[in-house]
């Protein structure tokens, strides 16, 4: 399958006045650009020549799971946003409205792929079997990451923008050079009997306001000149916190691609079943060895860009109901009712998981442990490093008289005790 | 033991490493059949193929980026980066991603990847290739920072960069690309830790510390000391992040007197930390105040010019003079 099977979404350089005003009638909802949607927003299957041969390998089950998932993480968001709120933790990045766009990708993806999220994908995070609690950690100032990625294969959250794309294409790089290992490991007999490891792709998350970072543009080159196994998935939420997509971008952002030589297309990012079936076409190509493929996922924020964050600043509250009017679970519902895939005990049931997965996540962010300060010394490198070695002996010895004034007087704790010992001074 | 110049001894380290380990790679700008500007890479094309020395499109922070990806998925890169003052498109990816990267991952993830960058002036060239950046990445905890002086070290401190798993930069010295030196390849003597100060020559009234480019010429001043009767110990520093203080301190308690000599600007560089480092350590050994000679605060100045700013023998000797007259 080529890229000639593609909508066509080439710029094609006329009336960039009446282009700029349809991306801006788009930012409130209808794109003027063709986009893959198969479940519109009333709940209604539609078809694609290419793409509804995906649609057609999801059974009920699958999609039920789709649904249970997507209501999962924004149960999970809110309950995020309730811990911010209480002073749990120190910032939320909330997710809302983009479930489909990282549930339908996430779930596109194996096992043996690698996945690189930017921060704010939870839903991801949670195809991977990210514990949910651990994904808290960073958020609560008790870590920096939270989880090993050699155990999920999704990487830790990226705070400096697009920062993570260069590394997407390296490993797929590094995949490329695995395989050739594998094949000349192969013809020398050294696999005989083995079963050989299963092909793997690397997908990489960034959106709308990180493609304007050089990396973006630097790993595409990559990319392109190596054929390297990415996916490219650019969840387009039309916000970078408050500035819209028109300021970075001209043209849809699936268009970009086609300057650097490779397919790019537009998903509608709040359709479950498209989302996976464009992502699901994407990773097979890379898989295969047919190179980089971009994914625009048309969705919204239809939250805060953080809890820090106020967009009745920037924002009309009519373009947001615009986009709650295609509020990816309310579809998948009306679609699954429709067809008698799920009824009022599977809804009831969602419902139910998703308040005991809140309440595991509240339990255990009160339970995270504040990590010690000389985890920092010891991994701030591999190898023993006689600076660090020194200034942590500084520390200890610091520390210790401290502790000798806290035997002292046993009530006082030691930070206080330090607090004072620093007054002292 | 075979003599060879510092760039052939990198050449002949890289080519050792590429046998040695399979998973090894080169990435840099012309570094395939051209083999690099300086030729430092000539040959290792043919002889390993476009899969493990990589031309790479024109982007340090894509070749830096992409080299932490080959990393994580177990690979041992090793980025040409073409000249110092080009390694700043690369900064962002090796102070934030390259340097955090175990660290934020609670100690699960390494990222072994070596950073080559030929630096200094001396060389007569335009702007943006005579710089010293190495403060500038000395400051960023996670980095390592080595520097060879002659051919024998760069032979081994290439591979040991390789061997390390933590994240080296080697700067190398470029003017002193052609210098020739014996190697002994059989084994690494003296230089099996590249982390270690070497004291190159013995001295009684006074230490000069220095690295990279420096060392021929605080050599130089020590013989032209000596013909005025003054006993000068020379450090070849090798490791500016981390800092072999023992070796500096032991010296100093020694002589009393300490110079820090470097191409790079006085203010926020080496030699500061050298000067506060020693005097915590060492203040009552102390003779004179902590001297520092080195480039002058401002951008590098133009080629014709630069003689000027560059610390030479007689600078050396006059920073001498102001220690021993205290």
């Amino acid at each position: 399958m080529g890229a000639t099977h593609l909508p066509a979404t080439e710029f094609d350089g006329t009336d960039i006045e009446d282009r700029l005003e349809a991306e801006a009638e788009a930012r409130l909802g209808d794109p003027a650009e063709p986009m893959v949607q198969l479940l519109a927003p009333d709940g209604t299957l539609g078809s694609d020549p290419v793409f509804s041969d995906y649609a057609e390998r999801l059974d009920p089950e699958k999609l039920r799971g789709f649904y249970a998932d997507m209501a999962k993480i924004r149960r999970f968001d809110v309950e995020a946003t309730a811990l911010q709120r209480q002073g749990q933790l120190a910032l939320w990045v909330p997710l809302t409205g983009q479930e489909a766009a990282q549930i339908g990708s996430g779930r596109a993806s194996q096992p043996q792929d690698y996945i690189f999220p930017t921060y704010r994908e939870h839903g991801v995070a949670l195809t991977r079997n990210v514990d949910l609690a651990e994904l808290l950690r960073q958020f609560r100032g008790v870590s920096n990451g939270g989880w090993n990625p050699k155990d999920t294969n999704f990487h830790l959250y990226t705070l400096v923008l697009a920062a993570q794309t260069p590394h997407a294409v390296g490993y797929a790089m590094g995949i490329q050079r695995d395989q050739k290992f594998a094949a000349s490991a192969a013809l020398a007999g050294g696999a005989a009997g083995q079963a050989a490891e299963p092909k793997a792709a690397v997908m990489v998350y960034f959106g709308d306001g990180a493609s304007s970072e050089g990396d973006v543009h630097e790993s595409m080159v990559f990319a392109a000149s190596y054929k390297a196994p990415v996916v490219f998935f650019c969840q387009n939420n039309h916000w970078a916190i408050s500035v819209p997509s028109s300021v970075q971008t001209r043209i849809p952002l699936a268009n970009r691609a086609k300057g650097y030589g490779f397919p790019g297309i537009r998903v509608d990012g709040n359709d479950v079943i498209a989302v996976h079936a464009v992502t699901e076409w994407a990773l097979e190509r890379a898989r295969e060895g047919e190179g980089p493929v971009l994914i625009e996922a048309f969705t919204y924020r239809v939250g805060a860009h953080t809890t820090a964050d106020d967009p009745t600043k920037y924002r009309e509250s009519a373009e947001e109901s615009r986009w709650r009017a295609k509020d990816p679970l309310e579809r998948l519902e009306k679609y699954l009712r429709a067809e008698g895939m799920a009824d009022d005990a599977f809804f009831e049931q969602v419902r139910a998981d998703g308040d005991e997965l809140a309440a595991y996540v509240r339990k255990t962010t009160y339970d995270l442990e504040t990590p010690d300060i000389r985890t920092a010394f010891a991994n701030a490198y591999v190898e023993a490093h006689p600076l660090v070695a020194e200034e942590l002996a500084w520390f200890e010895e610091y520390s210790a008289g401290f502790a000798d004034e806290a035997t002292a007087d046993e009530a006082k704790p030691l930070e206080t005790a330090r607090a004072e010992g620093a007054a002292n001074r | 033991m075979t003599t060879m110049t510092i760039a052939k001894a990198i050449n002949e380290g890289l080519r050792a490493t590429l046998n040695n380990n399979p998973r090894a790679l080169l990435m840099g700008e012309d570094i395939g059949p051209l083999g690099g500007v300086y030729r430092v890479t000539d040959g290792l094309i043919a002889e390993f193929g476009a899969d493990r020395v990589v031309d790479t499109p024109l982007a340090e922070s894509g070749i830096i980026g992409t080299a932490i990806g080959l990393s994580l998925r177990g690979y041992l890169p090793v980025c040409e980066i073409q000249f110092d003052g080009f390694v700043f498109p690369g900064f962002n990816q090796i102070t934030t991603q390259l340097a955090k990267m175990h660290s934020r991952s609670n100690g699960n993830l390494t990222v072994p990847v070596v950073i080559r960058i030929p630096y200094g002036g001396g060389i007569g060239s335009i702007e943006h290739h005579s710089e010293s950046p190495e403060a500038l990445f000395a400051h960023t905890a996670g980095l390592r920072i080595i520097t060879p002086s002659n051919p024998h070290d760069a032979y081994w401190m290439i591979q040991q960069a390789v061997d390390c798993q933590d994240p080296v930069i080697v700067f190398e010295p470029k003017r002193r690309y052609w210098l020739k030196g014996e190697v002994d390849t059989e084994s690494p003597g003296t230089s099996a830790d590249p982390f270690k100060a070497h004291v190159l020559r013995e001295g009684t009234d006074a230490t000069v510390v220095v690295y990279g480019p420096l060392v021929p010429v605080a050599l130089a001043a020590a013989n032209a000391a000596a013909e005025d009767g003054r006993s000068v110990e020379v450090i070849d520093l090798r490791s500016i992040s981390p800092i072999d203080f023992d070796t500096v301190t032991d010296s100093v308690r020694k002589t009393g007197r300490l110079i820090v000599a470097h191409e790079a600007p006085t203010f926020g560089g080496i030699g500061g930390e050298i000067a506060a480092r020693v005097s915590e350590r060492a203040f009552h050994s102390l003779e004179a105040p902590v001297i520092r000679v080195g480039g002058f605060h401002m951008p590098y100045p133009v080629a014709k010019v630069e003689e000027d700013y560059l610390p030479d023998i007689d600078r050396i000797l006059e920073a001498l003079d102001r220690a021993l007259s205290y």
